[in-house]
């Protein structure tokens, strides 16, 4: 069924002037799925994320978000669709004039039917769910680490408690630790929340213990879609090269065994 | 399950049961949207309920979607978190755990208003740190150039014609319209007087000396403030936020040599020659607009323009424009120098570099001109 899928592409493509980065894509995500987007570097996965979510268009072809086509849709409607949706930017995009607790308390104070009151123990919350203390709520994105940017950034994604998640590359940047405590933490709020998501990432235990669903991007198009424990049996060299290789090996192999 | 677009809100209704207590049985979507602003109304009404917690069993197994605003709702009533009587979904427990576990938030930090001592210390601050690195400045930009004279294969030239280029020949333009028209300006407005006073030919020596000895410099020089003062201010800004001057510290080349000098350079050649242009062009605005009012003819006020004004004053105008050069380029990279990484300040720092050069441009041109009030004037 159509509306079950939160997002639907359809043949896009996309160049930048000579540079074609997507050939006829297709692609759909079920609603409470998690979809690890997964590609080489400059592939196009940032690139096919911003067209789902509307800020860039494709040049040819159809994206649908919450069954609403993105091409003929007024701005009234995606600001509310939007609002539906936290994103986790690669570079994290803190606001850098804030302090972190005015980052996450932003999204909650625009959305103006959150008594101011309660703002303050949800942001601190959120900052607790994505392991920042509450000292570090009053520092400027200047002055955090790289992996405290990223928790920050997923500390406001996470705000509005969205039902649809944009994530670019979360764990990057993170201790194995701290990664693994945000893979727990998102499969808990997936559960109790069933939200959608869909992922970047290169980290293949992220996709392993997380993603219900893979999609690989590979030469322009999406090369396989499935299970992440189908995809050694797929026979496109770079699906190979990443499940079959030592370190797919390692981390997959267990499982198939 | 939450459904896209189709919400329910919170809301709830009690029962007795059969051991006399008050069950207060949660329904619908106790999450952002399914309480959607109602938080308060909802808060007072349960709190009845909270209050005689030995007699009320809290049931949330009917709730359709629990998020954390809907369990702060719940955990912010006195007696909720307390309580045992409570029973949720398996899906929901951990939820539950966080908020029964969580430590209450620290108390913001409230500002402590304006005191007039603190406000005046801080200004004093400031003008010491600010004379204190504008010093350091113009240091490091002598030493550097020292350097550079003595060591010139590794002066940047490219960087230097890329800023002339910027500075200087992209100005044309709007010093010639400023110009122009502030020619036309001073031209109609003196002929009126001049006219009444019976010399109209004294139009060449009125507009040449103001022009070529203040005004012209003068107008280059504001129209450079603005224009590349904010755009030399905000670009260290915004490497400073990229961590570009970092990436560049870290390769070991100076900033002072690559961004600074070439500033500087640029604008102590490009302004003097902007303003031999600006004169030119507010003369010819002047002209025309003498030969329309006085009629008085182009070839003549050209020829009589070389006796009318002295020659030092035309190179005066030309020292000045080197010096405005100099000035503003300092102070536009040391408010950029100043920009930390964040939006707020790149903005502060830019409008401030813009302001304290035009400010500073037009402080030194007084200082000329007490300077050489002796020199110069006929
Ligand atoms: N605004 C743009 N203008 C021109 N080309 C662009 C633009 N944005 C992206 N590209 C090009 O599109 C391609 C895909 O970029 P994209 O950022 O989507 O890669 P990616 O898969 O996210 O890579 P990474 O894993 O390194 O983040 C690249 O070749 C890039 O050069
Ligand atoms: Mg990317």
């Amino acid at each position: 069924m159509t509306s079950d899928n939160i997002i639907e592409m359809e043949h896009v493509f996309t160049r930048f002037g000579r540079n074609v980065v997507h050939e006829d894509i297709t692609l759909s995500v079920a609603r409470g799925e998690i979809l690890g987007l997964v590609g080489g570097s400059g592939s196009g996965k940032t690139t096919l994320v911003r067209e789902m979510i509307g800020l860039d268009q494709p040049s040819a072809g159809r994206v649908r978000l919450f069954g609403e086509p993105l091409d003929k849709i007024e701005a009234e409607t995606l600001a509310t669709l939007r609002n539906r949706c936290g994103v986790l930017f690669q570079g994290g995009a803190l606001f850098s004039a804030f302090t972190v607790f005015e980052n996450v308390a932003f999204p909650l104070q625009e959305y103006r039917a959150i008594e101011p009151t309660l703002i303050r123990d949800l942001v601190y919350m959120k900052l607790a769910q994505v392991g920042l203390g509450p000292e570090v709520a009053a520092y400027l994105p200047a002055e955090l680490s790289g992996g405290m940017v990223k928790r920050a950034a997923l500390a406001r994604a996470l705000a509005l408690e969205p039902e649809l998640l944009f994530l670019d590359e979360p764990t990057s940047g993170l201790d194995p630790v701290a990664a693994q405590t945000f893979v727990h933490h998102l499969q808990d709020l997936h559960k109790e929340l069933q939200f959608t998501a869909v992922v970047i990432t290169h980290d293949l235990d992220l996709m392993r213990d997380l993603c219900t669903s893979l999609a690989i991007l590979a030469d322009r198009r999406i090369v396989a879609r499935g299970a992440p424990t189908e995809m050694a049996l797929n026979p496109h060299p770079f699906v190979q090269a990443m499940f079959l290789g030592e370190r797919g090996q390692r981390v997959f192999g267990a499982m198939a065994s | 399950m939450a459904t896209a677009g189709h919400v329910e809100p919170a809301g709830y209704h009690t029962r007795r049961d059969e051991r006399g207590r008050t069950v207060v049985v949660l329904t619908g979507q106790w999450t952002l949207r399914g309480i959607d602003g109602n938080a308060d109304a909802l808060a007072s009404a349960l709190r009845e309920h909270a209050r005689d917690n030995d007699k009320v069993v809290w049931d949330c197994r009917e709730v359709r979607g629990l998020d954390n605003v809907g369990a702060l709702v719940l955990w912010r009533l006195q007696g909720f978190a307390q309580g045992h009587a409570i029973e949720v979904r398996p899906e929901h427990a951990a939820l539950c755990e966080r908020w029964a576990r969580r430590e209450p938030p620290p108390e913001g930090g409230r500002s402590p208003g304006v005191r007039p001592l603190a406000v005046l210390s801080s200004l004093g601050q400031g003008l010491r740190s600010h004379a204190l690195e504008f010093t350091t400045l113009i240091g490091c930009v002598v030493v550097d150039g020292g350097r550079l004279l003595r060591r010139p294969d590794q002066i940047p030239w490219k960087d230097i014609s890329a800023s002339i280029y910027e500075a200087g020949v992209r100005a044309l333009g709007i010093t010639a319209l400023v110009g122009a028209l502030v020619g036309i300006v001073m031209s109609y407005l003196s002929s009126l007087e001049l006219r009444n006073f019976g010399a109209p030919s004294y139009i060449v020596n009125v507009l040449g000396l103001s022009i070529m000895r203040e005004l012209g410099p003068l107008l280059a020089a504001i129209l450079v403030a603005g224009r590349s003062g904010s755009a030399m201010a905000a670009e260290l800004g915004v490497m400073r936020l990229t961590e570009e001057l970092d990436a560049l510290s870290a390769m070991g080349i100076s900033r002072i040599v690559r961004l600074v000098l070439p500033n500087i350079v640029a604008l102590a050649v490009a302004l003097p020659l902007l303003v031999v242009w600006t004169d030119a062009i507010a003369l010819f605005g002047g002209m025309v607009a003498a030969h329309i009012t006085l009629g008085i003819d182009i070839p003549e006020f050209v020829h009589a323009i070389p006796s009318a004004v002295p020659v030092v004053d035309f190179v005066l105008g030309i020292v000045k424009g080197a010096v405005f050069g100099v000035v503003i380029a300092l102070i536009a990279c040391h408010f950029g120098l100043r920009i930390k990484p964040n939006t707020r300040s790149l903005g502060v720092e830019t409008t401030n570099a813009v302001v304290t050069g035009i400010s500073a441009v037009i402080f030194v041109d007084a200082v000329f001109a007490i300077g050489f009030r002796g020199i110069g004037l006929p």
